[in-house]
Protein backbone atom coordinates (compact mmCIF):
# COMPACT_ATOMS: atom_id res chain seq x y z
CA UNK A 1 0.00 0.00 0.00
CA UNK A 2 1.60 3.34 -1.11
CA UNK A 3 -0.10 7.05 -0.88
CA UNK A 4 -0.18 8.57 -3.82
CA UNK A 5 1.01 12.32 -4.39
CA UNK A 6 -2.78 13.16 -4.46
CA UNK A 7 -3.79 11.78 -1.03
CA UNK A 8 -5.14 8.85 -2.10
CA UNK A 9 -4.49 5.18 -0.81
CA UNK A 10 -2.87 2.79 -3.56
CA UNK A 11 -3.15 -0.66 -2.39
CA UNK A 12 -3.44 -2.56 -5.63
CA UNK A 13 -2.83 -2.14 -9.44
CA UNK A 14 -6.60 -1.78 -9.86
CA UNK A 15 -6.41 1.19 -7.72
CA UNK A 16 -3.95 2.76 -10.03
CA UNK A 17 -5.74 2.05 -13.08
CA UNK A 18 -8.38 3.80 -11.44
CA UNK A 19 -6.71 7.01 -10.70
CA UNK A 20 -5.36 7.13 -14.26
CA UNK A 21 -8.67 6.53 -15.38
CA UNK A 22 -10.06 9.17 -13.12
CA UNK A 23 -6.83 11.45 -14.81
CA UNK A 24 -8.38 11.13 -18.32
CA UNK A 25 -11.73 11.50 -18.02
CA UNK A 26 -11.21 14.64 -15.66
CA UNK A 27 -8.76 16.27 -18.63
CA UNK A 28 -11.52 15.42 -21.03
CA UNK A 29 -14.22 17.28 -19.13
CA UNK A 30 -11.56 20.04 -18.62
CA UNK A 31 -10.84 19.98 -22.49
CA UNK A 32 -14.68 19.55 -23.47
CA UNK A 33 -15.46 22.92 -20.95
CA UNK A 34 -12.71 24.77 -23.09
CA UNK A 35 -13.44 23.64 -26.42
CA UNK A 36 -17.45 24.73 -25.22
CA UNK A 37 -16.37 28.35 -23.97
CA UNK A 38 -14.35 28.86 -27.47
CA UNK A 39 -17.44 28.00 -29.53
CA UNK A 40 -19.73 30.31 -27.77
CA UNK A 41 -16.97 32.82 -28.32
CA UNK A 42 -16.59 32.32 -31.79
CA UNK A 43 -12.83 31.18 -32.16
CA UNK A 44 -13.12 27.67 -34.29
CA UNK A 45 -9.31 27.31 -34.93
CA UNK A 46 -9.13 26.70 -30.68
CA UNK A 47 -12.45 24.68 -30.65
CA UNK A 48 -10.71 22.09 -32.78
CA UNK A 49 -7.52 22.22 -31.09
CA UNK A 50 -9.61 21.83 -27.94
CA UNK A 51 -12.24 19.16 -28.83
CA UNK A 52 -8.81 17.23 -30.69
CA UNK A 53 -7.28 17.08 -27.17
CA UNK A 54 -10.61 15.84 -25.31
CA UNK A 55 -11.32 13.33 -27.93
CA UNK A 56 -7.28 11.68 -27.09
CA UNK A 57 -7.36 12.16 -23.33
CA UNK A 58 -10.76 10.41 -24.20
CA UNK A 59 -9.23 7.60 -26.35
CA UNK A 60 -6.27 7.32 -23.31
CA UNK A 61 -9.39 6.71 -20.87
CA UNK A 62 -10.81 4.12 -22.72
CA UNK A 63 -7.40 2.14 -23.68
CA UNK A 64 -7.09 2.32 -19.44
CA UNK A 65 -10.90 1.11 -19.48
CA UNK A 66 -10.07 -1.72 -21.72
CA UNK A 67 -7.22 -2.90 -19.47
CA UNK A 68 -9.35 -3.34 -16.62
CA UNK A 69 -11.32 -5.74 -17.99
CA UNK A 70 -14.71 -6.74 -16.39
CA UNK A 71 -13.61 -4.16 -12.96
CA UNK A 72 -15.74 -1.18 -13.15
CA UNK A 73 -13.24 1.56 -13.43
CA UNK A 74 -15.67 4.04 -13.02
CA UNK A 75 -17.12 3.25 -9.89
CA UNK A 76 -13.82 2.58 -8.54
CA UNK A 77 -12.25 5.95 -8.83
CA UNK A 78 -15.55 7.18 -7.26
CA UNK A 79 -14.89 4.96 -4.31
CA UNK A 80 -11.41 6.60 -4.02
CA UNK A 81 -12.98 10.07 -3.91
CA UNK A 82 -11.90 13.38 -5.09
CA UNK A 83 -8.59 14.31 -5.16
CA UNK A 84 -7.81 15.04 -1.88
CA UNK A 85 -4.93 17.45 -2.44
CA UNK A 86 -5.20 20.13 -4.85
CA UNK A 87 -6.59 18.90 -8.77
CA UNK A 88 -6.15 16.21 -10.82
CA UNK A 89 -2.84 16.44 -11.69
CA UNK A 90 -3.54 16.32 -15.76
CA UNK A 91 -6.33 18.82 -15.27
CA UNK A 92 -5.64 22.12 -17.62
CA UNK A 93 -5.94 25.48 -15.08
CA UNK A 94 -9.17 27.01 -16.34
CA UNK A 95 -8.49 30.28 -15.31
CA UNK A 96 -5.83 30.81 -17.81
CA UNK A 97 -8.15 30.69 -20.90
CA UNK A 98 -8.25 33.91 -22.51
CA UNK A 99 -10.42 35.00 -25.28
CA UNK A 100 -7.90 36.00 -27.64
CA UNK A 101 -5.62 33.03 -26.81
CA UNK A 102 -3.96 30.96 -29.98
CA UNK A 103 -3.67 27.38 -30.34
CA UNK A 104 -0.04 28.03 -29.18
CA UNK A 105 -1.36 28.82 -25.67
CA UNK A 106 -3.62 25.38 -25.76
CA UNK A 107 -1.18 23.07 -26.64
CA UNK A 108 1.23 24.87 -23.68
CA UNK A 109 -2.13 24.30 -21.13
CA UNK A 110 -1.97 20.93 -22.13
CA UNK A 111 1.88 20.59 -21.70
CA UNK A 112 1.66 21.72 -18.36
CA UNK A 113 -1.01 18.82 -17.98
CA UNK A 114 0.82 16.69 -19.66
CA UNK A 115 4.16 17.20 -17.34
CA UNK A 116 2.09 17.36 -14.35
CA UNK A 117 0.96 13.75 -15.11
CA UNK A 118 4.02 12.48 -15.81
CA UNK A 119 5.58 13.87 -12.40
CA UNK A 120 2.63 12.53 -10.66
CA UNK A 121 2.98 9.14 -11.94
CA UNK A 122 7.09 9.33 -11.40
CA UNK A 123 6.54 9.94 -8.01
CA UNK A 124 4.51 6.83 -7.53
CA UNK A 125 7.23 4.79 -8.96
CA UNK A 126 9.31 6.39 -6.71
CA UNK A 127 6.93 5.65 -3.82
CA UNK A 128 5.33 1.97 -4.44
CA UNK A 129 6.68 -0.78 -2.34
CA UNK A 130 4.79 -3.22 -4.24
CA UNK A 131 6.25 -4.39 -7.57
CA UNK A 132 3.20 -4.77 -9.68
CA UNK A 133 1.97 -1.23 -8.57
CA UNK A 134 5.53 0.43 -9.63
CA UNK A 135 5.44 -1.61 -12.89
CA UNK A 136 2.20 -0.19 -13.89
CA UNK A 137 3.34 3.03 -12.90
CA UNK A 138 6.04 2.86 -14.63
CA UNK A 139 4.25 2.12 -18.24
CA UNK A 140 2.22 5.41 -17.87
CA UNK A 141 5.16 7.09 -16.85
CA UNK A 142 6.39 5.77 -20.34
CA UNK A 143 3.02 6.39 -22.39
CA UNK A 144 3.08 10.16 -20.45
CA UNK A 145 6.20 11.16 -21.38
CA UNK A 146 5.10 10.10 -24.92
CA UNK A 147 2.21 11.90 -24.72
CA UNK A 148 4.44 15.12 -23.69
CA UNK A 149 6.78 14.62 -27.05
CA UNK A 150 3.44 14.40 -29.02
CA UNK A 151 2.73 18.01 -27.17
CA UNK A 152 6.23 19.39 -28.09
CA UNK A 153 5.53 18.14 -32.38
CA UNK A 154 2.16 19.86 -31.96
CA UNK A 155 3.38 23.13 -30.88
CA UNK A 156 6.26 23.03 -33.75
CA UNK A 157 3.18 23.76 -35.91
CA UNK A 158 2.50 26.95 -34.41
CA UNK A 159 4.96 29.94 -33.91
CA UNK A 160 4.81 31.40 -30.45
CA UNK A 161 2.65 34.45 -30.65
CA UNK A 162 4.10 37.65 -30.12
CA UNK A 163 3.85 39.06 -26.44
CA UNK A 164 1.13 41.51 -27.85
CA UNK A 165 -1.02 39.06 -28.15
CA UNK A 166 -3.72 39.86 -25.58
CA UNK A 167 -3.67 43.49 -26.59
CA UNK A 168 -7.53 44.16 -27.31
CA UNK A 169 -8.01 47.19 -29.79
CA UNK A 170 -11.44 46.98 -29.18
CA UNK A 171 -11.74 46.26 -25.63
CA UNK A 172 -14.92 45.19 -23.92
CA UNK A 173 -14.64 48.46 -22.12
CA UNK A 174 -12.18 51.72 -22.39
CA UNK A 175 -11.07 51.83 -18.62
CA UNK A 176 -8.51 54.66 -19.10
CA UNK B 1 -28.57 19.57 7.28
CA UNK B 2 -30.99 16.77 8.20
CA UNK B 3 -33.57 17.39 5.50
CA UNK B 4 -31.15 16.14 2.98
CA UNK B 5 -32.45 13.57 0.74
CA UNK B 6 -29.31 11.35 -0.96
CA UNK B 7 -28.98 8.79 -3.27
CA UNK B 8 -26.34 6.83 -4.24
CA UNK B 9 -23.22 6.56 -7.26
CA UNK B 10 -23.45 10.06 -8.69
CA UNK B 11 -21.52 11.73 -11.09
CA UNK B 12 -21.13 15.65 -11.32
CA UNK B 13 -21.95 15.47 -14.75
CA UNK B 14 -25.62 14.03 -13.58
CA UNK B 15 -26.02 17.82 -12.16
CA UNK B 16 -24.84 19.75 -15.11
CA UNK B 17 -27.20 20.94 -17.88
CA UNK B 18 -26.59 20.75 -21.23
CA UNK B 19 -26.52 24.94 -21.84
CA UNK B 20 -23.09 26.06 -22.18
CA UNK B 21 -21.64 28.80 -19.87
CA UNK B 22 -21.37 32.38 -21.80
CA UNK B 23 -18.91 33.61 -18.86
CA UNK B 24 -15.53 34.54 -20.18
CA UNK B 25 -12.98 32.12 -20.68
CA UNK B 26 -10.57 32.44 -17.66
CA UNK B 27 -13.85 33.15 -15.17
CA UNK B 28 -13.82 31.79 -12.07
CA UNK B 29 -17.49 30.79 -11.92
CA UNK B 30 -16.66 28.34 -14.05
CA UNK B 31 -14.92 26.55 -11.42
CA UNK B 32 -17.24 27.48 -8.91
CA UNK B 33 -20.08 25.61 -11.44
CA UNK B 34 -17.89 22.35 -11.13
CA UNK B 35 -17.70 22.95 -7.69
CA UNK B 36 -21.03 23.05 -7.52
CA UNK B 37 -22.04 19.37 -9.30
CA UNK B 38 -18.86 17.81 -7.42
CA UNK B 39 -20.66 19.12 -4.34
CA UNK B 40 -23.76 17.72 -5.59
CA UNK B 41 -22.47 14.10 -6.43
CA UNK B 42 -20.46 13.95 -3.30
CA UNK B 43 -23.45 14.65 -1.01
CA UNK B 44 -25.73 12.75 -3.98
CA UNK B 45 -28.40 14.95 -3.58
CA UNK B 46 -31.72 13.93 -6.03
CA UNK B 47 -31.71 16.89 -8.28
CA UNK B 48 -35.77 16.55 -8.26
CA UNK B 49 -35.37 17.92 -4.26
CA UNK B 50 -32.55 20.48 -4.47
CA UNK B 51 -32.65 23.73 -5.88
CA UNK B 52 -30.42 26.75 -7.16
CA UNK B 53 -31.51 29.92 -6.53
CA UNK B 54 -29.85 33.08 -8.22
CA UNK B 55 -30.60 37.13 -8.82
CA UNK B 56 -28.70 38.73 -11.35
CA UNK B 57 -24.92 38.89 -12.67
CA UNK B 58 -22.58 37.32 -14.22
CA UNK B 59 -22.85 34.28 -11.41
CA UNK B 60 -26.31 34.29 -10.85
CA UNK B 61 -26.29 32.30 -14.38
CA UNK B 62 -25.47 29.05 -12.46
CA UNK B 63 -29.04 27.93 -12.09
CA UNK B 64 -29.21 26.96 -15.77
CA UNK B 65 -26.12 25.42 -15.82
CA UNK B 66 -27.25 23.07 -13.40
CA UNK B 67 -29.85 20.61 -13.87
CA UNK B 68 -31.51 20.42 -10.52
CA UNK B 69 -34.12 23.02 -10.31
CA UNK B 70 -33.43 26.41 -10.17
CA UNK B 71 -35.18 30.27 -10.16
CA UNK B 72 -33.30 33.05 -11.75
CA UNK B 73 -34.82 35.49 -9.46
CA UNK B 74 -34.75 39.22 -9.51
CA UNK B 75 -31.76 40.90 -9.07
CA UNK B 76 -30.96 41.07 -5.30
CA UNK B 77 -33.48 39.14 -3.96
CA UNK B 78 -32.16 35.37 -4.49
CA UNK B 79 -32.45 35.06 -0.40
CA UNK B 80 -36.05 36.24 -0.15
CA UNK B 81 -37.09 33.57 -2.63
CA UNK B 82 -34.80 30.96 -1.05
CA UNK B 83 -35.71 31.42 2.87
CA UNK B 84 -39.75 31.46 1.68
CA UNK B 85 -38.73 28.10 -0.88
CA UNK B 86 -37.16 26.26 2.50
CA UNK B 87 -39.72 27.56 4.75
CA UNK B 88 -42.38 26.55 3.05
CA UNK B 89 -40.68 23.13 1.36
CA UNK B 90 -37.93 22.20 4.33
CA UNK B 91 -37.64 18.80 2.28
CA UNK B 92 -35.57 20.52 -0.14
CA UNK B 93 -31.78 21.34 -0.26
CA UNK B 94 -31.88 25.60 -1.10
CA UNK B 95 -28.11 27.00 -2.55
CA UNK B 96 -28.31 30.33 -3.21
CA UNK B 97 -25.62 32.09 -5.78
CA UNK B 98 -24.66 35.56 -5.92
CA UNK B 99 -22.38 37.65 -6.26
CA UNK B 100 -20.63 40.74 -4.71
CA UNK B 101 -22.88 42.92 -6.17
CA UNK B 102 -26.12 41.33 -6.18
CA UNK B 103 -25.67 40.03 -2.63
CA UNK B 104 -23.69 42.67 -0.93
CA UNK B 105 -25.02 45.68 -2.51
CA UNK B 106 -28.49 45.49 -4.49
CA UNK B 107 -29.71 42.49 -2.08
CA UNK B 108 -27.11 43.44 1.10
CA UNK B 109 -30.04 43.73 3.07
CA UNK B 110 -31.55 40.64 2.62
CA UNK B 111 -28.38 39.30 3.49
CA UNK B 112 -28.05 40.49 6.86
CA UNK B 113 -32.18 39.40 7.66
CA UNK B 114 -30.98 35.89 6.02
CA UNK B 115 -28.02 35.50 8.67
CA UNK B 116 -30.32 36.63 11.22
CA UNK B 117 -33.45 33.94 10.21
CA UNK B 118 -30.72 31.66 10.42
CA UNK B 119 -32.71 29.07 8.09
CA UNK B 120 -31.16 26.00 7.02
CA UNK B 121 -29.96 27.62 3.30
CA UNK B 122 -26.35 27.32 1.76
CA UNK B 123 -25.89 31.12 0.20
CA UNK B 124 -22.34 31.39 -2.21
CA UNK B 125 -21.11 34.76 -3.21
CA UNK B 126 -18.72 34.71 -6.10
CA UNK B 127 -17.06 37.35 -5.12
CA UNK B 128 -15.10 39.52 -8.00
CA UNK B 129 -14.72 43.05 -6.28
CA UNK B 130 -16.84 44.35 -9.50
CA UNK B 131 -19.69 44.42 -10.96
CA UNK B 132 -18.97 42.32 -14.65
CA UNK B 133 -22.16 41.81 -16.49
CA UNK B 134 -22.66 45.63 -16.52
CA UNK B 135 -19.24 46.45 -17.18
CA UNK B 136 -16.95 47.07 -14.91
CA UNK B 137 -18.54 49.65 -12.08
CA UNK B 138 -17.14 49.33 -8.30
CA UNK B 139 -19.34 47.23 -6.11
CA UNK B 140 -19.28 46.86 -2.32
CA UNK B 141 -16.08 44.98 -1.89
CA UNK B 142 -13.85 47.13 -4.57
CA UNK B 143 -10.83 48.60 -3.01
CA UNK B 144 -11.28 52.30 -2.97
CA UNK B 145 -8.59 52.93 -4.91
CA UNK B 146 -9.45 51.03 -8.18
CA UNK B 147 -9.48 53.55 -11.14
CA UNK B 148 -10.95 53.29 -13.99
CA UNK B 149 -12.78 55.74 -16.72
CA UNK B 150 -16.04 54.22 -14.46
CA UNK B 151 -14.57 55.30 -10.91
CA UNK B 152 -11.69 57.92 -11.79
CA UNK B 153 -9.25 58.09 -8.90
CA UNK B 154 -10.83 55.64 -7.20
CA UNK B 155 -14.50 55.56 -4.88
CA UNK B 156 -12.44 56.32 -1.85
CA UNK B 157 -14.94 53.82 -0.21
CA UNK B 158 -13.76 51.16 2.43
CA UNK B 159 -14.57 48.01 0.85
CA UNK B 160 -17.83 45.80 2.96
CA UNK B 161 -16.50 43.05 4.60
CA UNK B 162 -18.90 40.31 4.10
CA UNK B 163 -17.28 37.57 6.52
CA UNK B 164 -17.61 39.62 9.50
CA UNK B 165 -21.03 40.95 8.64
CA UNK B 166 -22.36 37.79 8.16
CA UNK B 167 -20.83 36.49 11.83
CA UNK B 168 -22.10 39.48 13.22
CA UNK B 169 -25.54 39.02 11.63
CA UNK B 170 -26.28 35.44 12.95
CA UNK B 171 -24.97 33.65 9.83
CA UNK B 172 -24.32 29.84 11.63
CA UNK B 173 -21.60 28.55 9.38
CA UNK B 174 -18.88 31.59 7.37
CA UNK B 175 -16.25 29.82 5.10
CA UNK B 176 -14.02 31.71 2.25
CA UNK B 177 -12.89 29.33 -0.91
CA UNK B 178 -10.99 30.33 -4.06
CA UNK B 179 -12.47 29.28 -7.34
CA UNK B 180 -9.43 28.11 -8.78
CA UNK B 181 -9.59 25.09 -6.38
CA UNK B 182 -12.42 23.56 -7.43
CA UNK B 183 -12.00 20.69 -5.39
CA UNK B 184 -11.74 22.38 -1.67
CA UNK B 185 -14.36 24.57 -3.01
CA UNK B 186 -16.57 21.38 -3.55
CA UNK B 187 -15.59 20.18 -0.19
CA UNK B 188 -15.97 23.33 1.86
CA UNK B 189 -19.52 23.41 0.07
CA UNK B 190 -20.30 19.62 1.30
CA UNK B 191 -19.77 20.90 4.26
CA UNK B 192 -21.87 23.98 4.17
CA UNK B 193 -25.05 22.19 2.80
CA UNK B 194 -24.55 19.85 5.70
CA UNK B 195 -24.38 22.14 8.32
CA UNK B 196 -27.65 23.08 9.93
CA UNK B 197 -28.60 27.21 9.59
CA UNK B 198 -27.73 29.23 7.16
CA UNK B 199 -23.88 28.79 5.55
CA UNK B 200 -22.25 31.56 4.06
CA UNK B 201 -19.49 30.70 1.61
CA UNK B 202 -17.71 33.70 0.00
CA UNK B 203 -16.04 32.26 -3.28
CA UNK B 204 -12.89 34.53 -4.25
CA UNK B 205 -13.51 34.31 -8.05
CA UNK B 206 -12.10 36.65 -10.90
CA UNK B 207 -13.09 38.79 -13.14
CA UNK B 208 -10.20 38.21 -15.79
CA UNK B 209 -12.23 40.89 -18.37
CA UNK B 210 -12.22 44.14 -15.84
CA UNK B 211 -9.95 42.85 -13.20
CA UNK B 212 -7.51 40.77 -14.76
CA UNK B 213 -5.43 41.85 -11.69
CA UNK B 214 -7.35 39.26 -10.27
CA UNK B 215 -5.43 36.29 -11.86
CA UNK B 216 -2.78 36.79 -9.48
CA UNK B 217 -5.33 35.67 -6.94
CA UNK B 218 -3.84 32.00 -7.05
CA UNK B 219 -0.78 33.15 -6.07
CA UNK B 220 -2.28 35.03 -3.01
CA UNK B 221 -5.13 32.58 -1.38
CA UNK B 222 -3.58 30.18 1.35
CA UNK B 223 -4.88 27.94 3.62
CA UNK B 224 -6.47 29.57 7.14
CA UNK B 225 -3.89 28.73 9.53
CA UNK B 226 -6.49 28.05 12.23
CA UNK B 227 -9.08 25.42 12.28
CA UNK B 228 -12.99 26.61 12.30
CA UNK B 229 -14.16 27.80 15.81
CA UNK B 230 -17.55 28.14 17.04
CA UNK B 231 -16.82 31.63 19.25
CA UNK B 232 -18.05 34.20 16.92
CA UNK B 233 -15.60 36.95 18.80
CA UNK B 234 -12.82 34.47 18.36
CA UNK B 235 -14.16 34.16 14.51
CA UNK B 236 -15.17 37.94 14.22
CA UNK B 237 -11.18 38.96 15.44
CA UNK B 238 -9.63 36.18 13.20
CA UNK B 239 -11.23 37.66 10.19
CA UNK B 240 -10.90 41.19 10.68
CA UNK B 241 -7.37 40.97 10.96
CA UNK B 242 -6.48 38.10 8.04
CA UNK B 243 -5.22 39.48 4.95
CA UNK B 244 -8.33 38.14 3.03
CA UNK B 245 -6.97 35.13 1.45
CA UNK B 246 -7.15 32.66 4.34
CA UNK B 247 -9.09 29.56 2.90
CA UNK B 248 -11.34 27.20 4.69
CA UNK B 249 -14.23 26.57 7.07
CA UNK B 250 -13.20 29.83 9.88
CA UNK B 251 -16.58 29.04 11.54
CA UNK B 252 -18.98 26.58 12.57
CA UNK B 253 -21.73 28.08 14.64
CA UNK B 254 -24.50 26.16 16.80
CA UNK B 255 -27.51 27.62 16.39
CA UNK B 256 -30.76 26.20 16.03
CA UNK B 257 -32.14 26.81 12.18
CA UNK B 258 -35.24 28.57 11.73
CA UNK B 259 -38.29 26.03 11.69
CA UNK B 260 -41.37 27.01 10.71
CA UNK B 261 -43.94 26.78 13.63
CA UNK B 262 -47.48 25.23 11.76
CA UNK B 263 -47.88 23.54 8.90
CA UNK B 264 -48.28 25.62 5.73
CA UNK B 265 -51.63 26.77 5.70
CA UNK B 266 -54.00 25.44 2.51
CA UNK B 267 -56.55 27.80 0.96
CA UNK B 268 -59.27 26.32 -1.64
CA UNK B 269 -58.57 28.65 -4.02
CA UNK B 270 -62.49 29.15 -4.65
CA UNK B 271 -61.82 30.93 -0.57
CA UNK B 272 -58.84 32.86 -2.03
CA UNK B 273 -60.62 34.45 -4.86
CA UNK B 274 -63.40 35.77 -2.25
CA UNK B 275 -61.26 37.36 -0.44
CA UNK B 276 -59.65 39.53 -3.24
CA UNK B 277 -63.08 40.40 -4.45
CA UNK B 278 -63.89 44.00 -4.57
Amino acid sequence: MSKAPSGHTVSSPVDLLAIAYRIEADAVQRYTLLADQMEIHNNPELVKVFRDLARAEGIHAEEIRKQAGDIDLVARAERLGRWQKGESPEEVDLGSAHYLMTPWHALELALAGEKRALGFFTSITETAKDPKIKEMASEFVEEEAEHVNLVYRLMRKYSKPADTWAQDLDPPISQD
Amino acid sequence: MSSIQTRLACNPADYKSDIKPIWCPGCGDYHVLMSFTRAFAELGLLPEKTVVVSGIGCSSRIPAYTSCYGFHGVHGRSLALATGLKVTRPDLTVVVASGDGDGYSIGGNHFLHACRRNVDITYVVMDNRVYGMTKGQPSPTTEPDFDTALSPGGTGLSPFHPLVIALAAGANFVARAFSGSPNETASILVEAIRHPGFSFVEVLSPCVTFRPDEREWKNRVHPAPVAATNDPGKAARRIMTDDGFNIGILYRGNRLPYQAKAEPRTIDLAELEREFEL
